[in-house]
């Protein structure tokens, strides 16, 4: 499952290409032909239809556009996303390192069924992961704890769906690192804390940097565990997502696409962010 | 039961960083965290739907709304899996076996797909393909072909959200096995599709196995962008996650309707995890 969640380090330099000939293209006829017809339907399917969204946010110019964004509850809206996301991953940060600490580092009965517990979070469907943080966090909670529609929920729902990034960035990087150096340090008098900042943390930085950019953009993205969760509260609980669907549904979609784009930058700038990392992490490795 | 690669390779012997307290509160702190966060929860939505015993779950289990919504899900999923394995398998093999200027750009815009909000995928299919206003829809309307709260638009939302999960498995394979065994097809006289049916599919075997598994799972639990273009109309195109919510908020009734289909999805989910988790290692050990 790593594979699905750790940044592509591999893709964006592939096989030596510089010891062939220096063309351009080594496309033929055939892949050629390939190629044009993958670019048609990824157009079709996710280019056009993302670059609608942006048209219609531009309908009507900056003034247009910055009226739907400052609209109160709007606002309020996608504060909270940015707000929420920025705490979660912070957590996610601390306990995604400690998690991934514990799975390299520690054996005990029952490790390997938390490997499993980690993905989890990304293969339940979203409604469904709300409905079970509905039953232990909410009215019916056997531990005698509600937060329904409190904004505590909302960054219930980010932590839990957030929970794999940080863990599967981080795992294959402690994995590879050499216990000789922390042993080094360790027999020249460094103490534990010195041995983990000095030495583990300064390898894992881009790890968990990118696994955080991950987990933010996830945070903002997310709308379905929230759904009965958070109860979607106008300037209350009400994320950014649940905001598009409200202005979907009023058939202002006007509005919708002002607070899709700023959703789609933001994915953008983690996207660009995360190949800066991952080139960093091949950098390194080299 | 197998796990991940990355825990069962080899690991080092477990050292005494920090002394025995503190790897106990570490330990202690994780399976708690992640007990309260994940485990007790999901756990609880076998217990939710088994509340009233078993026979109001076979009962659910045979509530023709959820026969349907289970049967368009999977339909859905098999189209968008379908089309996401063509075109992962082939998008793959262009942007690691070739050169073409706006490579780079196009391996990252692959990956957007990840990123998007649910939402905002169905926002956009629905400005390009709604039957109304969308850019497109009109015209496909006239034709006799409705998209958006129809089949077709719930297999474009999942397909849009599955995209990259097949490409992001089978680059790395592509990628690690280069291309010696190919060229010394080709200089042995192989065609291209032969070379491609005898060398490069059994080496991606798995990277697509794995790819497919994850993308069904994903597939079957779309919500976000499903919401938007389904319009969730039941026995149309209400699946099962818009089942889970809608049956959710039904005033006054019970919710076993509600759990089981999310403890089906749970299981599905649980299963495929399971899959690639055992598939897995077998895979690393041959390369």
């Amino acid at each position: 499952m790593s594979g699905v969640l750790a940044p592509d380090r591999s893709r964006p330099e592939p096989a030596p290409a510089p010891r062939r000939r220096p063309r351009r293209t080594t496309l033929d006829r055939r892949s050629g032909t390939g190629l044009g017809l993958a670019l048609i339907w990824f157009s079709l399917l996710v280019l056009i239809p993302l670059t609608a969204v942006l048209v219609k946010a531009s309908e009507g110019g900056w003034t247009a556009y910055w009226a739907a964004l400052s609209d109160p509850q709007t606002a309020a809206a996608i504060g909270l996303t940015i707000v929420a996301a920025l705490v979660v991953t912070a957590i996610n940060v601390v306990m995604g390192t400690l998690i991934a600490w514990v799975l390299v580092r520690d054996d005990f009965p029952g490790r390997r069924v938390l490997e499993v517990v980690i993905d989890l979070p990304f293969a339940l469907p979203t409604i469904v992961a709300g409905l079970v943080l509905l039953s232990l966090y909410g009215p019916h909670s056997p531990l005698g704890i509600n937060v329904a529609n409190t904004r505590i929920a909302v960054g219930l729902a980010f932590l839990f769906v957030t929970l794999p990034f940080v863990v599967r960035t981080v795992q294959p990087v402690l994995l590879e690192l050499e216990p000789e150096v922390e042993e080094a340090a360790a027999s020249l008098g460094a103490g534990p804390v010195t041995v983990f900042r000095r030495i583990v943390l300064p390898s894992l930085a881009p790890a968990i940097a990118s696994g955080a950019a991950m987990s933010f953009a996830r945070g903002l993205s997310e709308f379905g565990s929230l759904v009965l969760l958070s109860g979607s509260l106008p300037l209350h609980t009400e994320v950014a997502a649940v905001r598009i669907l409200g202005y979907i549904e009023g058939d202002n979609l006007h509005g919708a696409a002002a607070v899709a784009s700023v959703l789609l930058l933001v994915a953008l700038a983690v996207i660009v962010l995360l190949d800066l990392f991952s080139r960093k992490v091949t950098h390194r490795a080299d | 039961m197998p796990t991940d690669p990355v825990a069962t390779d080899a690991r080092p012997t477990p050292r005494r960083s920090g002394g025995g307290l503190f790897r106990n509160l570490r330990r202690a702190v994780v399976i708690v965290y992640l007990g309260l966060l994940v485990i007790w929860p999901v756990s609880l939505v076998a217990v939710n739907a088994f509340a009233g015993g078993v026979g109001p779950v076979l009962a659910a289990l045979q509530d023709p709304a959820l026969i349907f919504a289970f049967q368009l899900t999977l339909v859905t999923a098999f189209w968008s899996v379908a089309l996401n394995t063509v075109f992962g398998v082939g998008i793959s093999l262009l942007l690691v076996r070739h050169r073409f200027p706006g490579r780079r750009i196009l391996s990252a815009l692959v990956d957007l797909p990840l990123s998007v909000s649910p939402v905002v995928v169905g926002l956009a299919l629905l400005l390009v393909y709604g039957g109304t206003t969308g850019w497109f829809g009109p015209a496909l309307q006239a034709a006799g072909f409705q998209v958006i709260y129809a089949p077709p638009g719930l297999v474009l939302a999942t397909t849009f959200v599955c995209l990259p999960l097949v490409i992001r498995e089978v680059t790395p394979v592509l990628i690690e096995t280069g291309t010696d065994a190919e060229q010394a097809a080709a200089s042995l006289g192989a065609g291209p599709w032969q070379i491609f049916t005898r060398i490069t599919l059994p080496t991606i075997k798995w990277a697509v196995v794995y790819g497919v598994v994850l993308s069904f799972a994903r597939a079957l639990g779309e919500y976000g962008a499903v919401k938007v273009v389904s319009g969730g109309v039941a026995f149309r195109t209400q699946t099962a996650t818009l089942l889970v919510e809608e049956r959710y908020q039904q005033f006054g009734a019970t919710h076993t309707t509600a759990y089981t289909a999310a403890l089906l999805l749970t299981v599905i989910a649980l299963v495929a995890l399971i899959v690639v988790a055992a598939l897995r290692p077998s895979q690393e050990k041959r390369s």
